[in-house]
């Protein structure tokens, strides 16, 4: 182990934070500079978030997975501030990169000059997204979100117009309460435990006295409220499909990660804080998430078929998506469960990423469309005076109708989960997992329900979007086919081949995902390896 | 004291929500306020209620830790009130944005009928 890869965790912080602050100095009519500095940095942060996969995924001499701890100061692990890299976290930001490509790809396009930072806001959104999935401490998580936080504030509002101020007022109104929720959750769990390193807390629970106990329960469930916020829960999440549909194209396609993160943290602190093995909270809260996850799905059922608007379909997609995982990953008894619910969620946040940018292409040359983007060019036009010209750049693709047609029935197959494509090949290994649950004990009713929710989900979606592509793609318009540039489908094909690839090759991606699973139901290696007294800064045990 | 400081935090939790809840933008960024403060009361007094304790040890010596004021409190209110003041800001300018291209100050852009 060379000393240079010790520091690769601290790099996916560090590097967004330089880039978009250097970025903030270089004039706003120097677009491509911006651009191409942007794609770099998130280039580097898909090369170090994959070697980070490789590192997390190599076994140590002893056979146990490798949990990378970055002690920063090299201070102890309860005083100080540590970062961790564990499988999970490596694959959450190795699909935060490739999302963050392709919408950046595709803002080139002309998104990025309809307000001003683009690129910057970019960075800083992926500097708070890495930092909220590498840190190992609860105050710290609350840093990074704030940061995640504010830089949406101002990519949801890129652009301008009626529409997106008055969604980003909501927007914002909603995560600034969500996070005084967070700070009553965080607070009353360090008054009883007095500490807020994760896996401190790990530790500690089991040990809290029992008149404390409902302190802090309380405590836990105000924090999982603020994060159910953030996943989009209902009956947490009626800001969500607004917001999403009035943000720009690839600003949605971004934020399909921010409603993950939600579902991420509360994935690895209730595994930690209240698995199977931790006393007297042991699956404190498992049946409320179940329960509002049924109710998600539902919810996001009824607005994709009750939606008018495509983007409003993909913003409900969304609140399917988050519900699925909550309430699958809830009901795991054991990892193989889990497994499944993590290869859903990345597949299905690939797909609905795509589908938000596609979108924007489908319903470029009709009119609500075409009145949003007139008025935000007015808006703007005047402080941009190469607008016009630059539009005409970039190569234009022939029978775009038919490529643009074919996108949409690869991204409504994967949302949908129809064969062979990996959106069933998920949900196929989610309910195996579940029926292979308790299989000598026969099948449990919740498991039956989750099996009827998810064919009733597959069944709504296909649904929603065929009547969404029947009304886009066959309706008998005059209009001409839309102007495609190469820049705007390219992201698209991109995060579609993603899936392919999940589709060809499932069974790698499967095994690390297993793996995954494994060590968050695991928690005792997680805390091990934070709390090690080792003098070593860096305990990563493979790649020697 | 405690008496007094949790009724200051239940008044700003209470005037902040019925605030938050209202349908002006003014409001509603006054509600964040008075939540923000009621929050940072509340962290505050997560590390123990003490009067005329120094936050940290004198050099050289162990102490007992029940004689000191928690530190890691403090340090996290600090952190709370600049964020807090900062979304604030940015939530103003938002609000002044909405009022600009609305031309009205309801939370929903429109006055209902």
């Amino acid at each position: 182990m060379t000393s240079w890869t010790d520091h690769l965790i601290i790099l996916p912080i560090l590097l967004p934070l330089f880039i978009g602050a250097a970025m903030l100095l270089i004039d706003e009519r120097h677009q491509q500079i911006k651009a191409f500095a942007n794609l770099g940095s998130i280039v580097l942060m898909g090369i170090i978030a994959l070697l980070l996969m490789r590192a997390a995924d190599t076994p140590t001499v002893t056979g146990a997975a490798p949990i990378a701890v970055y002690r920063l100061g090299d201070w102890p692990a309860p005083f100080a501030i540590v970062l961790v890299a564990d499988r999970l976290s490596a694959l959450m930001l190795a699909l935060t990169s490739l999302l963050a490509f392709a919408a950046t790809v595709f803002a080139t396009a002309g998104w990025q000059r309809l307000g001003a930072h683009f690129h910057s806001l970019v960075q800083f959104l992926l500097m708070g997204l890495n930092g909220a999935f590498l840190t190992g401490d609860l105050f710290n998580l609350f840093v990074f979100f704030e940061l995640l936080l504010a830089a949406s504030y101002g990519l949801v509002l890129h652009g301008s117009g009626p529409a997106r101020v008055r969604a980003g007022l909501q927007y914002i109104a909603v995560n600034l309460t969500a996070s005084v929720l967070f700070l009553i959750g965080v607070s009353l769990i360090y008054a009883v435990t007095g500490t807020l390193n994760i896996a401190d807390l790990a530790i500690r629970i089991p040990q809290v006295a029992a008149q404390d106990r409902a302190l802090l329960e309380a405590g836990a469930a105000v924090l999982g409220v603020a994060f159910l916020v953030k996943a989009g829960m209902w009956p947490l999440c009626f800001w969500l499909p607004t917001t999403y549909a009035a943000a720009a194209a690839p600003v949605a396609a971004i934020f399909a990660i921010m409603s993950k993160v939600g579902i991420y943290i509360l994935l690895r602190l209730s595994l930690l804080f209240f698995g199977a093995d931790s006393g007297a909270s042991a699956m404190f809260g498992a049946n409320w998430l179940i329960a509002a996850g049924i109710a998600t799905i539902l919810f996001g059922l009824i607005g994709a078929l009750a939606s008018q608007e495509i983007s409003r379909l993909a913003g409900y997609a969304v609140l399917v998506s988050s519900g699925t995982v909550l309430a699958v990953a809830a009901a795991a008894g054991q990892p193989a469960v889990t497994a499944a619910a993590l290869f859903y969620l990345v597949n299905s946040t690939l797909a609905i990423a795509a589908f938000f940018m596609l979108i924007e292409l489908l319903e470029r040359g009709r009119d609500p469309g075409a009145d949003m983007l007139a008025v935000t060019r007015e808006a703007y036009g005047e402080d941009m005076p190469d607008d016009p010209d630059a539009e005409e750049v970039g190569l234009v693709i022939p029978a775009s109708m038919a490529i643009l047609g074919w996108c949409f029935v690869g991204c409504a197959a994967v949302i949908a989960g129809l064969p062979p494509v990996s959106g069933f090949i998920a949900k196929f290994a989610m309910l195996t997992a579940l029926l292979g649950d308790d299989a000598a004990a026969g099948i449990s009713p919740l498991s039956w329900t989750l099996l009827a929710l998810l064919m009733l989900s597959g069944l709504t979606m296909l649904i929603a979007m065929t009547r969404a592509g029947i009304r886009t793609l066959w309706s008998p318009t005059e209009r001409a086919d839309p102007r495609v540039r190469l820049a705007e489908i390219v992201p698209i094909a991109l995060l579609l081949l993603g899936c392919v690839a999940m589709t060809v090759q499932p069974q790698p991606a499967l095994s690390y995902m297993q793996g995954a699973a494994n060590s968050l139901h695991a928690p005792s290696a997680y805390t091990d390896s934070v709390l090690a007294p080792t003098p070593s800064r860096i305990k990563t045990g493979g790649g020697s | 004291m405690e008496l007094i400081v949790s009724l200051a935090i239940a008044v700003l939790t209470g005037s902040g929500v019925w605030l938050l809840l209202r349908p002006r933008t003014f409001q509603v960024i006054i509600g964040l306020a008075l939540l923000s403060y009621a929050v940072n009361l509340f962290i505050f007094s997560t590390g123990r209620l003490k009067i005329g304790a120094a936050a940290i040890l004198e050099k050289g010596q162990i102490g007992a830790p029940q004689a000191f004021a928690d530190p890691v409190p403090q340090a996290l209110v600090l952190t709370a009130i600049v964020i807090s003041f900062a979304t604030t800001a940015l939530f103003l300018v938002v609000l002044l944005a909405s009022r600009g291209l609305t031309g009205n100050d309801h939370v929903d852009g429109r006055d209902p009928e």
